[in-house]
């Protein structure tokens, strides 16, 4: 997966949002080693100290730590992994409900158009 | 010692007109600094002073404590604008140079960079095209384990595709502790690979602050910025 960085926003805060998605996503499975700091802030073509703030915000939240003398790891908890990928999921839809709104679109209409689009089926 | 460079005052005049107006200046270790601003704002005299090419008409500047000088030459490795280099040598020649001159220059990590380049080293430097020049040059200056890197434009004449390749190198070869201070017009290339920014206008700085800092509270990116506070 690539790096998409918008022009607009702090760079460590778009590379904080990118690692909760991969580790949502199981691109960073629970447990698993991270890279370096340098090598992740070279996939990402940005600058070391900016990809250490994230990683260090990441820490913060517990969703990433720190071995002393084995490197920096993603949590083994199911969990706090879980409620991540709720809240990451309310965002967008509320980004979505939001923009929907906007269209001029109802509840029952979206609903309506959600139900179609996924083949008509709620289950 | 924490800064890397230090300025006060720090003052240029050519025959009347002032290149450089009064800096005051503080730059930490371990940091990418953009220098940037338009033409004629004072970012090669920066450098070159900063390299003891030139000397102040007034103030102070200190690298790593000491006036620019002899001493301080060993520990800054500088890019300098356009060709530096004897055109009737070869790569492998000017490495052997680079290698007699500076203790801190690595050869066979200059030879490794060249290879990823596809650059060959029996090459003479005056059958290179401009882009390739500006490689090598690069490659040189990267090669040498430094404590502050000053890289006068050094993407100016390479394609995006090698500007990405040169932004690696430097993320890639630079060590945690050293500074690098590069000055460039392409800013939204390197704005993503730079921790701060100082902003040049007629040879005074009119902003010093990080790159994140600029886009949390303005909610723009510095190219945006610089083109809103230089606008012609």
């Amino acid at each position: 997966m690539s790096w998409d960085l918008s022009s607009d926003r702090p760079i460590y805060a778009q590379l904080l949002e990118q690692i909760e998605l991969k580790i949502c996503s199981g691109i960073y499975p629970p447990g698993f080693k991270m890279p370096s700091v340098r090598d992740l802030a070279q996939e990402a073509s940005v600058n070391p100290n900016t990809m250490q703030r994230a990683l260090s915000a990441l820490e913060d939240t517990g969703l990433l730590y720190s071995h002393r003398t084995s490197g920096r790891f993603v949590t083994d908890d199911a969990d706090l992994i879980k409620n991540t990928r709720t809240r990451l999921a309310q965002k967008h839809i509320k980004e979505f409900l939001k923009k929907m709104s906007e269209l001029g679109f109802n509840k029952g209409e979206i609903l309506e158009i959600l139900i179609n689009l996924s083949g008509g089926n709620t289950k | 010692m924490t800064y890397i460079i230090e300025c006060s005052n720090l003052t240029k005049k050519f025959k009347g007109k002032t290149a450089l107006n009064s800096i005051d200046l503080k730059i930490p270790r371990g940091r990418i600094v953009g220098l940037l601003g338009p033409n004629g704002s004072g970012k090669t005299t920066f450098i070159k002073i900063c390299n003891s090419l030139l000397t102040p008409t007034k103030g102070e500047i200190f690298i790593d404590g000491k006036e620019p000088g002899k001493e301080t030459k060993a520990i800054v490795s500088y890019l300098p604008e356009g060709n530096y280099l004897n055109d009737w040598m070869n790569v492998r020649a000017i490495i052997g140079l680079f290698n007699d001159f500076y203790k801190d220059f690595d050869s066979k990590k200059a030879y490794q960079l060249l290879k990823d380049l596809n650059i060959n080293p029996n090459d003479k430097f005056k059958n290179m095209s401009k882009g390739t020049k500006e490689k090598v040059q690069l490659i040189l200056v990267m090669s040498r384990d430094a404590q502050l890197y000053l890289l006068d434009e050094p993407i100016g004449g390479v394609d995006p595709a090698a500007r990405d390749y040169i932004l690696d190198t430097i993320l890639k070869n630079y060590n945690e502790k050293a500074t690098i201070i590069l000055s460039t017009h392409l800013i939204s290339d390197i704005e993503r690979i730079l921790d701060d920014i100082i902003f040049l206008k007629n040879g005074e700085i009119i902003m010093s602050n990080t790159v994140d800092d600029i886009r949390e509270k303005q909610g723009k990116s510095v190219d945006s910025l610089f083109r809103e506070v230089f606008k012609c």
